[in-house]
């Protein structure tokens, strides 16, 4: 390691509106180092980076690299002093080819033609040089979320990036995929690159990163080696108080309430799903765990009663369901959260007392021969924010103005409120922080001690051991047989992320028809 | 320079935007009333003069005034629930002939009270048809309802004159290509006397309450603006997309239907290939104009009357084109925009 | 019955073929590379009246014809350049938008024509484009007047498309275009400015769009009316999704398309008075909504096709 940093962000203060999104943050990366910023959802992280890549101008504040200070605002800059971004959101066009994905920007716009022999030539040499595979003339819309990502990261070392950031890289991949992920990384460091990983995970910058920046409330709280700190200090930095999660306490569980038998459902777009079994009981909570992208969402949204299953047996309240509608879910007495507040759950431009009572406006309780009972809607609306603490929220207030974890609050509230028998929670965490992730798990277990039969769909491995009674995975659309909480571990759960359910039976001595 | 979103949209400024929209639209068309060598304030006086300054100009005012709220309530009421109906000219045409195929066919004879409101039935049922074979292709096949509704425009404009020369022809016009006239049992009552002004425009006024009343109050109008706002948390919340859509079809072509059908019954009593001078693409405007909100529109169709009326009588004693009027209205939908967009964000740095 | 088929044998179809599908031809091509951008352009039927006019004024006003078909192309990119303004920075929507600029346009058009010229019982002409014989091609049997016998600005359409198709596909410039109307924001990430792409694209588009309408009166008719535009501009925009957004493609299907129209030019005249003439106009429309029917799922649309971009906002 040299004595000079590579890269170093000097003061940077950004601010959206009223909210603070940097506070003057300093941060520096040496040749040859990874560093791990982490923080939770909302700390600051992209938005530094985004600063950083010139995505972003800051209020005030300097970027340098290599001693030289780039210019604000320009992407280009960035690119050409060597730094490279790899989006959590991948900036891909699904519908070019991974050559072209990574030749953009590259040349002149003014060359009358493109040199796509020579460029051929350096993917495949840039590509072997780390050992990232993948077929230049596929269309990247083709590629699995793995292979996106390596042309996301062959894009900035096809530019001679020799600063990579990653914006929460594993978000989308396996624990496999992960580990294969951080070695790749620790090959280039190795190589003389200089790498900084942004990630919420504390298993992961202790395990991939050389030094650690904490970020909390948009602004530098800690610093630490990773060989020197542990999980539970870098858990109080990032929090800043110690925020106990609620566990589940045993219980019995009583009659099956939903079920499903070698279900398929086939779905245009996204992922569906194919033999598909599982059975809920009243007061028992299922955890549904999976990476990204597997078949979560058409799993949602089957037991939601939005999609119809082709084959396959549905078996709600002991009825199989022949005709799933969202009225006879809601009206049979299914709860549902949605996986994404914003694109399902809430219509920002409406008031909270429509979004309260939109999924149940055809009850008698709020509307009679078509017309709209509004006092009757705005009270029940009222009751919910009483009763859920939702902050910030009046009846008419349009719901956009909510922050993530207090229209979370409402969702969960609209239908906890009506005393659900089954509650369907789909990544009912993300993107929230820890206060509100304590908040919305203990209502959860609320609703699981008080009979209703809870299906968890999570990305997140601690939140289903902490919560769940049974355990899923799901794996390209298809259900591993559940194990019992008290047995799995993390790696168990990891390989069967995998889609190694047969080898984890094996390797723990243990078949799955014990639970 | 960049643009942030406001938390709130301040009330005083959508009651502003509008009249800013009407204003710099206004403030473009005197540069080019001054560009034809006229001088610019005396023009906008002999507008307002036309519009308003007599009973006769009142009442064409109002007559115009009429079929510009039906069409504009058609535009809103579908934008509203992200439903582009741009066939407005279309259904407007089509509710025309509709109401002149049925009253000239069998309405002979029959009472006004049961004649009135069967034709206009029958116009609005014509002009829902119309919307409902773009909705249905967007349903069917995914097909982007801006462009086939457009087509359609001019399919129906050439159904209508192939009527009103074949079968619906009028064999008393002396050869000119118009339908034979609905009797007069089906005709709408007259406001004022001797003028063109007709029971027409109570009638739209009436429409644009019931649709104020509708979007504002009824599950209906919750869902229909639900499904516009967020179609994927519509979804999820139970609303059914497919039906919401097909209603609010029927509601904004039943709309532009009755718009033609009025017409027809309040001012002409015959169809024309010339009936209409745009009243559907300028119902859009008049919706954007408002807001999309129904009384809005009442407002906005009476400026849009007054540019057209006024604008007429100008160019008669001045040397410039009555097409400024088009040129007025259409700027203002552009300025609308810019404007709409100020409400929801401000500049920063 | 013969006769219908005779109709093919005949050059003067083929030489309609390509005069129908000279200004179809620009305006697809003009709407495409609006689209490749990731802007939809609804303006294209007002674009393309202007064009007409102004193409017609400046060659009445004593302008060479080019200087009419340049005047018709710097106006069209002058409206474009009020699209881009309105949809790029300010994000508004396009639908919207394009169709203001539609009514604008095309009543601006009317304002002018009518200044300019006095209202008369039949409207002034110019003399305009003459067919331009390609020495030893002209010769050729049925191909030769066919094919090689056309106005300059035909030849200038099908050459518009090969250079734009070279543009898109072959060279960085059409690349970053491609990838701004994909994902403006990894165009961004890749150094490539999207909003100076989409500008540069829309201005470009509704250039093409203008000159495509000024054929009009500069080589297809001698005068200018209104509504002589007659949806042109609406077959344009369908024409573009029956081509999957492929310049080469529009081309073809700009000239099917005016093979349609020609044929059924005179297949009216052959069949008389037996269907009304309306039902044969109606047919360009109707196939437009048919291509839209079957090509709408399968086409691959540019995926950031009538997003806004704003910088920093996802």
């Amino acid at each position: 390691m040299t004595a000079s940093p590579v890269l170093e962000l000097r003061n940077i203060t950004k601010s959206f509106g009223d909210t603070l999104a940097n506070e003057s943050v300093s941060v520096a990366l040496a040749r040859g180092e990874v560093l791990a910023l982490l923080g939770e959802n909302g700390a600051g992280k992209t938005t530094l980076m985004s600063i950083l890549f010139g995505h972003y101008t800051p209020d005030s504040g300097t970027v340098h690299v290599e001693g030289r200070e780039l210019p604000h605002g320009k992407p280009r800059a960035a690119i050409r002093a060597g730094v490279g971004m790899v989006h959590q959101h991948f900036s891909l066009a699904a519908n070019l080819t991974v050559l072209e994905n990574v030749m953009t920007g590259t040349e002149s716009l003014l060359r009358v033609k493109s040199d796509t022999r020579a460029a051929r030539a350096r993917l495949a040499e840039v590509s072997e040089r780390f050992g990232l595979i993948v077929d230049p003339d596929a269309r990247v819309g083709d590629l699995s979320v793995g292979e996106q990502q390596r042309v996301e990261i062959l894009k900035a070392l096809y530019n001679d990036a020799r600063i990579l950031i990653l914006d929460e890289p594993t978000a989308v991949l396996t624990n496999i995929e992960a580990e294969m992920l951080f070695r790749t990384l620790r090959d280039m460091a190795r190589q003389g690159l200089s790498l900084i990983f942004i990630s919420h995970k504390l298993h992961e910058v202790l395990a991939a990163a050389d030094r650690i920046v904490v970020l909390r409330g948009g602004k530098v709280v800690a610093e630490r080696r990773a060989a020197e700190t542990s999980k539970e200090e870098l858990a109080e930095l990032m929090v800043g108080r110690r925020v106990a999660r609620p566990r589940r306490e045993t219980a019995t569980p009583g009659e099956t309430v939903l079920e499903a038998r070698n279900v398929r459902v086939s779905s245009a777009g996204g992922k569906g799903l194919s033999q598909v079994d599982f059975s809920l009981r009243a007061g028992e909570m299922l955890g549904i765990i999976g990476v990204s992208g597997n078949g979560q969402t058409a799993l949602a949204h089957l037991v939601s009663g939005l999609v119809r299953h082709e084959e396959g047996d549905l078996i709600l309240f002991g009825e199989p369901v022949r005709d799933p509608s969202v009225r006879a879910f809601i009206e049979a007495g299914v709860g549902r959260v949605p996986e994404d507040r914003n694109t399902e759950g809430a219509i920002g431009d409406m008031t909270i007392w429509e979004n309260a009572v939109l999924e149940r406006i055809w009850s008698p309780a709020f509307s009679r021969h078509g017309m709209i009972d509004r006092g009757a809607a705005r009270q029940f609306a009222a009751e919910v924010i009483e009763a859920f603490d939702v902050r910030g929220g009046t009846p008419d207030k349009r719901i956009r103005l909510l922050s993530g974890g207090n229209m979370q609050k409402l969702i969960l509230g609209r239908n906890l409120h009506e005393q659900p028998k089954i509650l369907i929670a789909a990544q009912p965490t993300r993107g929230l922080d820890e206060g509100a992730i304590a908040a919305v798990h203990t209502r959860l277990l609320e609703a699981r001690k008080s009979g209703a039969g809870v299906l968890l769909i999570s990305e997140d491995l601690d939140e289903v051991l902490q919560l769940a009674d049974r355990i899923q995975a799901i794996v390209k659309g298809r259900l591993s047989p559940p194990v019992a909480a008290e047995e799995a571990d993390a790696r168990m759960l990891g390989l069967m992320m995998a889609g190694d359910w047969q080898q984890t039976a094996r390797d723990t001595g243990r078949g799955f028809d014990a639970v | 320079m960049r643009f942030e979103r406001r938390a709130h949209r301040p009330l005083i400024l959508v009651v502003l935007a509008p009249l800013f929209a009407i204003g710099a639209a206004l403030a473009i068309a005197g540069f080019l009333i001054a560009l034809a060598g006229a001088p610019v304030l005396d023009a906008f006086w002999q507008i307002l003069k036309g519009a308003f300054g007599s009973r006769l100009g009142i009442s064409e005012t109002l007559t115009r005034t009429t079929p510009l709220i039906f069409t504009g309530l058609a535009a809103a009421v579908a934008f509203r629930a992200r439903l582009w109906n741009i066939g407005g000219e279309g259904q407007f045409y089509m509710g025309a002939i509709g109401v002149a195929a049925l009253a000239s066919g069998i309405m002979a004879g029959w009472p006004p009270v049961a004649a009135i409101p069967v034709a206009m039935l029958a116009g609005a049922i014509a002009g829902m048809v119309t919307l409902l074979v773009p909705l249905g292709l967007r349903l069917r096949f995914g097909v982007d309802e801006v462009v086939t509704s457009l087509l359609l425009n001019f399919v129906v404009l050439l159904f209508v004159s192939m009527l009103i020369e074949g079968t619906l022809k009028d064999p008393l016009a002396f050869g000119w290509p118009q339908s034979v006239p609905i009797p007069e049992a089906a005709e709408l009552p007259e406001l004022m006397a001797r003028t063109r002004l007709h029971a027409g425009l109570l009638i739209a006024v009436v429409a644009a309450l019931l649709v104020q009343f509708v979007q504002a109050r009824t599950r209906f109008g919750m869902q229909s603006r639900a499904a516009g706002l967020n179609a994927a948390a519509a979804r999820f919340a139970g609303v059914p997309l497919g039906v919401t859509l097909v209603k609010v079809a029927c509601l904004s072509g039943g709309l532009a239907g009755l718009a033609g059908a009025i017409e027809v019954m309040g001012v002409k009593g015959y169809v024309t290939t010339d009936l209409s001078p745009g009243y559907g693409y300028a119902g859009i405007i008049v919706a954007m104009l408002a807001g999309l909100h129904p009384v809005g529109v009442v407002a906005a169709a009476l400026f849009a009357a007054v540019m057209f009326v006024g604008a007429d009588s100008m160019s008669r004693g001045m040397a410039i084109p009555t097409y400024i009027a088009d040129v007025t209205v259409a700027l203002s939908l552009l300025t609308m925009l810019l404007a709409l967009f100020f409400t929801q964000y401000r500049i920063r740095r | 019955m013969m006769e219908l088929f005779d109709i093919f044998a005949s050059a003067g179809l083929w030489a309609a073929v390509l005069r129908i599908a000279t200004p179809l031809i620009f305006g697809t091509l003009g709407a495409l590379l609006c689209e490749r951008a990731g802007v939809l352009n609804l303006g294209i039927e007002g674009i393309m009246t202007f064009g007409a006019m102004i193409g017609w004024l400046t060659v009445y006003q004593g302008g060479d014809l080019w200087a009419g078909l340049l005047a018709a192309a710097l106006f069209g990119g002058l409206f474009g350049l009020l699209h881009a303004v309105l949809t790029v920075p300010f994000g508004l929507s396009q639908h919207v938008t394009g169709l203001g600029i539609t009514l604008f346009a095309s009543s601006l058009s009317y304002y002018v024509f009518r200044l300019a010229v006095p209202v008369a019982s039949s409207p002034p002409t110019i003399e305009p484009f003459q067919p331009l014989r390609i020495p030893l091609l002209s010769d050729l049997p049925l191909l030769g007047p066919a094919l090689f016998n056309q106005t300059a600005p035909t030849y200038l359409a099908i050459a518009a498309a090969l250079i734009l198709s070279y543009i898109l596909f072959r060279t960085p410039l059409g690349l970053a275009v491609r990838m701004t109307g994909e994902n403006p924001h990894g165009a961004e990430a890749q150094g490539v400015n999207p909003v100076a792409i989409r500008f540069g694209a829309i201005i470009t588009g509704s250039a093409l769009m203008g000159v495509g309408g000024s054929f009009l009166t500069l080589s297809a008719f001698n005068s200018f009316f209104p509504t002589m535009v007659q949806g042109r501009g609406w077959v344009c925009i369908a024409l573009v999704v029956f081509a999957s957004w492929r310049p080469g493609r529009a081309l073809f299907g700009a000239l099917l398309f005016a093979l349609f129209d020609a044929y059924q030019l005179r297949l009216q005249t052959v069949v008389g008075k037996a269907v009304p003439y309306q039902v044969f106009l109606m047919i360009p429309y109707i196939l437009s909504i048919a291509a839209l029917a079957v090509m709408a799922r399968r086409a691959r649309v540019p995926q950031a096709l009538m997003q806004a971009y704003r910088r920093g906002e996802r």
